[in-house]
């Protein structure tokens, strides 16, 4: 098969992305397809129509690539993709839509406000900002709506932090959420798709002429917690140097507790619609976390301390990324890996 | 992973075992989310004012030509031979040349060629430093230096500058300080000329208090003076190994006067501290490249050198005013920012509750970037400064970057304002003295053409 492999890009993920894409091209290389590698720019409709892959892997993360925006014009030129939809893409890469959805299907999520700058420039927002502090608590975390990674996210010790931590979390997106902070451990479940052997064309959870996968069932892979050596916060530089975080894979988790995240996992997982793969993080706070447990009116009460920050689309896939570490885990290397990820969309060879 | 396979990359389970191979050092090393943003500054359609780039396109290409082909011609073989790791002895003689043209005296054998400035850096921290040992240095100091230092598990302290340079008031403070609690430096390091980056250059005083305080403790001074005859106003300033010999160990190179692409530098110290350099530089390359030495020989020998230089400073001068006067006019009253008399850097301070590596995203977005305050201090310090270059880019650039930038700050300023009600949410048109185009306009200038490239292949 002949696979455009699309990585780079412009956004601020782009060498993670370069590295990601690397790795994909090498698999798909030993795997026996023609790989066609796309640094995305000006130009990728130009390359597309020029190379005329059957099938594009989106090795993206960020802006454009993770939003639904490289989704939407492969939709547009009829090219089959891999991971999510459209839909899915612009509902998990901003946390804000994401949250709420998770809000009302009742899957815990800590206590958030979010805003854009007009709220701020031209509502007032500001005078507001005394009450949230007072529900949320300090320390708050406050995060750019759509940046991957950990850029842009800033911890709000006191009143006096909030202001400079949301000029910092606007310098990445136009709109920022403030979030009750869960002190707990950091767990990250990974979803791929397991396919059953007939190949029956399902709609994927896209609307009707869209992009389709095969019928699949989802499944949760061990989970991974990752403990960082130095920072006080599982940070940007930690999550991409070998050596800076310890990784324990899989979470050393009472099975009740492990078996509930992977099961919220898969809940986001088909919430959002996501599709091939996606990884979830999540907080594991203590049982009574006071914060959510109280504001969390709909059953939180019931996933004992755990909370979901947000689903990544298209995770990473370098040598310290965690969704390969967990299909390791699960005794699936990185080849089959690729190999699933590709097989979870259904082609028609040209 | 699976065997015969062309390119094998490791997987999860590797890392771990890599990780465990790794040396203590390599955790202390400083990598970071500003490593890969900085890695988009160098995109094409962006005006990067981060690098630290001399402008080596006014090199003429003809002159490039016929060196090489008199180094073909003359010295072919040995050119493309190892050759003593102390260097050629041709190529020492240019060096007594520049090291003249700044007031020093020097011989041939005090002085070790190196492959680059940043190698004596090296050589230095692997010459003296222990884990743990303190080296003391300005704040902030030169991005370039931190990883070398991080590398050999220095503790670094940071003494304060001002527009004379570091305070040597607070330098000997901070050495008692470290004497009192049972600890001696191995070395001060300090960018005297035009520092990088804090633009500022040590006062005359400060020079000979430096230099005392250093022979008095038995102190060794690194002085690195890459940009020293880079000067655009005022008169030049004796070099600390003038003032002293026998403590200063002094670097320079050839890449700000001639090119960073023959990664020539050297090194003039204490005889004893310059035999172990020697050594430590024969584990580290055996020697520098003998074809970049004969070219910089045939360099010197095909005319006065100091042309070319001259005609750098002319080029670099202008520029570094139309960033002053593109400051003024652009960035908001908040800001501060140094007059460097000579060098390649400026040093501008934003108000505190400005992050520069979250506002490099933001000016990423305008397609303009800089280097973070932070890159240059080791303690976390520097959040709300910025270095601007001014050699690398063309006046229109500089011109439109700033404008750029001063657009994005004021925003935030204005953010600020309006998140602690400090101020009414000002409106963008910004201050009176600096009117701004009218929104078509300004919009159109986001557009601007840039020369696609031009800057890269340097």
């Amino acid at each position: 098969m002949r696979v455009a492999v699309l990585k780079g890009g412009r956004s601020l993920e782009r060498q993670v992305s370069l590295k990601s894409g690397a790795r994909v091209e090498d698999a798909l290389e030993r795997l026996g397809h023609e790989v066609v590698a796309i640094d995305v720019g000006a130009d990728l409709v130009e390359r597309l129509t020029e190379e005329r892959p059957d099938l594009a892997f989106v090795a993206l993360h960020g802006r454009d690539g993770e939003d639904g925006t490289v989704q939407e014009l492969l939709e547009v030129m009829g090219i089959a993709y891999t991971g999510s939809g459209v839909s899915s893409c612009i509902r998990a890469s901003d946390k804000v839509l994401a949250k709420h959805a998770m809000l009302d299907a009742g899957i815990p999520t800590p206590d958030f406000f979010a805003f854009n700058e007009t709220a701020f420039r031209e509502l007032g927002a500001a005078q507001a900002l005394p009450a949230i502090e007072e529900r949320l608590e300090f320390p708050i975390v406050v995060k750019p709506a759509s940046q991957g990674s950990a850029l842009g996210i800033k911890f709000a010790r006191t009143a006096a932090d909030v202001p400079s931590a949301l000029v910092a979390a606007f310098s990445y997106d136009r709109k920022v959420l403030l979030e009750r902070h869960i002190d707990g451990r950091d767990l990250a479940v990974s979803v791929i798709d397991d396919q059953p052997d007939d190949a029956g064309a399902a709609q994927s959870g896209e609307a009707g002429c869209r992009a389709r996968g095969k019928s699949a069932a989802p499944r949760a892979l061990p989970i991974v917690e990752a403990v960082p050596e130095q920072e006080d916060f599982y940070d940007f530089e930690a999550r991409y140097e070998i050596g800076r975080t310890r990784f324990v894979c899989p979470a050393e988790l009472p099975e009740g507790v492990a078996e509930r995240a992977r099961s919220v996992a898969l809940d986001v997982y088909r919430l959002l619609g996501c599709r091939g793969f996606a990884r979830v993080d999540l907080m594991l706070g203590e049982p009574d976390d006071s914060g959510a447990a109280r504001d969390g009116e709909d059953g939180c009460r019931a996933h004992s301390g755990l909370f979901v920050l947000e689903v990544n689309p298209i995770p990473g896939l370098t040598e310290t990324s965690l969704l390969p570490q967990a299909a390791d885990a699960a005794g699936i290397g990185f080849d089959e890996l690729i190999e699933r990820i590709v097989g979870a969309v259904e082609v028609t060879v040209k | 992973m699976s065997p015969g396979s062309r390119r094998s990359r490791s997987t999860a389970h590797d890392i771990e075992r890599y990780a465990a191979l790794f040396a203590q050092r390599t955790k202390v090393m400083k990598s970071s989310a500003m490593r890969d943003l900085m890695a988009l500054t160098e995109r094409a359609d962006v005006i990067s004012l981060a690098g630290g780039l001399p402008d080596t396109s006014t090199f003429p290409a003809e002159s490039y030509a016929s060196l090489m082909t008199t180094v073909a011609a003359e010295s072919c073989a040995r050119a493309l031979q190892y050759g003593p790791t102390e260097g050629l002895a041709l190529v020492k003689r240019c060096i007594v040349e520049v090291m003249q043209a700044e007031g020093m005296e020097v011989d041939a054998d005090e002085v070790l060629v190196t492959t680059g400035g940043q190698q004596v850096i090296d050589l230095v921290c692997k010459t003296l430093l222990d884990p743990g040992d303190v080296v003391v240095t300005e704040g902030p100091t030169y991005p370039g230096a931190v990883p070398t230092f991080s590398a050999y598990q220095a503790d670094v302290v940071q003494v304060t500058m001002d527009r004379d340079g570091m305070r040597t008031d607070e330098l000997e403070a901070t050495l008692e300080a470290l004497e009192t609690a049972g600890r001696r430096p191995k070395f001060i390091y300090t960018v005297p000329n035009f520092h990088n980056p804090a633009g500022v250059t040590l006062s005359l005083e400060r020079r000979r208090e430096l230099v005392r305080i250093a022979a008095e403790r038995e102190l060794l001074v690194l002085e690195d003076n890459p940009y020293g005859l880079l000067r655009y106003e005022g008169s030049p300033l004796p070099t600390l190994r003038s003032l002293d010999d026998e403590f200063v160990i002094y670097a320079s190179t050839f890449s700000k006067i001639l090119s960073p692409g023959v990664r020539l530098g050297w090194t003039a110290a204490p005889a004893p501290v310059l035999a172990k350099m020697n050594i430590g530089k024969a584990a580290s390359d055996l020697c520098s490249s003998s074809l970049s030495q004969y070219f910089v020989s045939a360099y010197f020998d095909a005319g006065p050198w100091e042309n070319y230089v001259r005609s750098l400073i002319e080029i670099y001068r202008r520029r570094r005013d139309v960033m002053l006067d593109a400051l003024a006019e652009h960035f908001p009253r908040e800001a501060e920012w140094t007059h460097p008399q000579g060098g390649l850097f400026i040093w501008a301070t934003l108000p505190d509750y400005i992050d520069t590596t979250d506002l490099l995203a933001r000016a990423l977005e305008q397609h303009v970037a800089f280097v973070p305050g932070r890159a240059a201090y080791l303690d976390g310090r520097g959040g709300s400064s910025m270095r601007l270059n001014f050699s690398g880019v063309d006046e229109e650039l500089i011109r439109e970057g700033i404008r750029r930038l001063g657009e994005v700050v004021r925003e935030q300023v204005a953010l600020y304002g309006t998140l602690t009600g400090a101020g009414p949410a000002p409106s963008r048109a910004a201050r009176p003295a600096a009117p701004q185009p009218a929104a078509e306009e300004s919009e159109l200038a986001k557009v601007l053409r840039l020369p696609a490239q031009r800057s890269r292949a340097r």
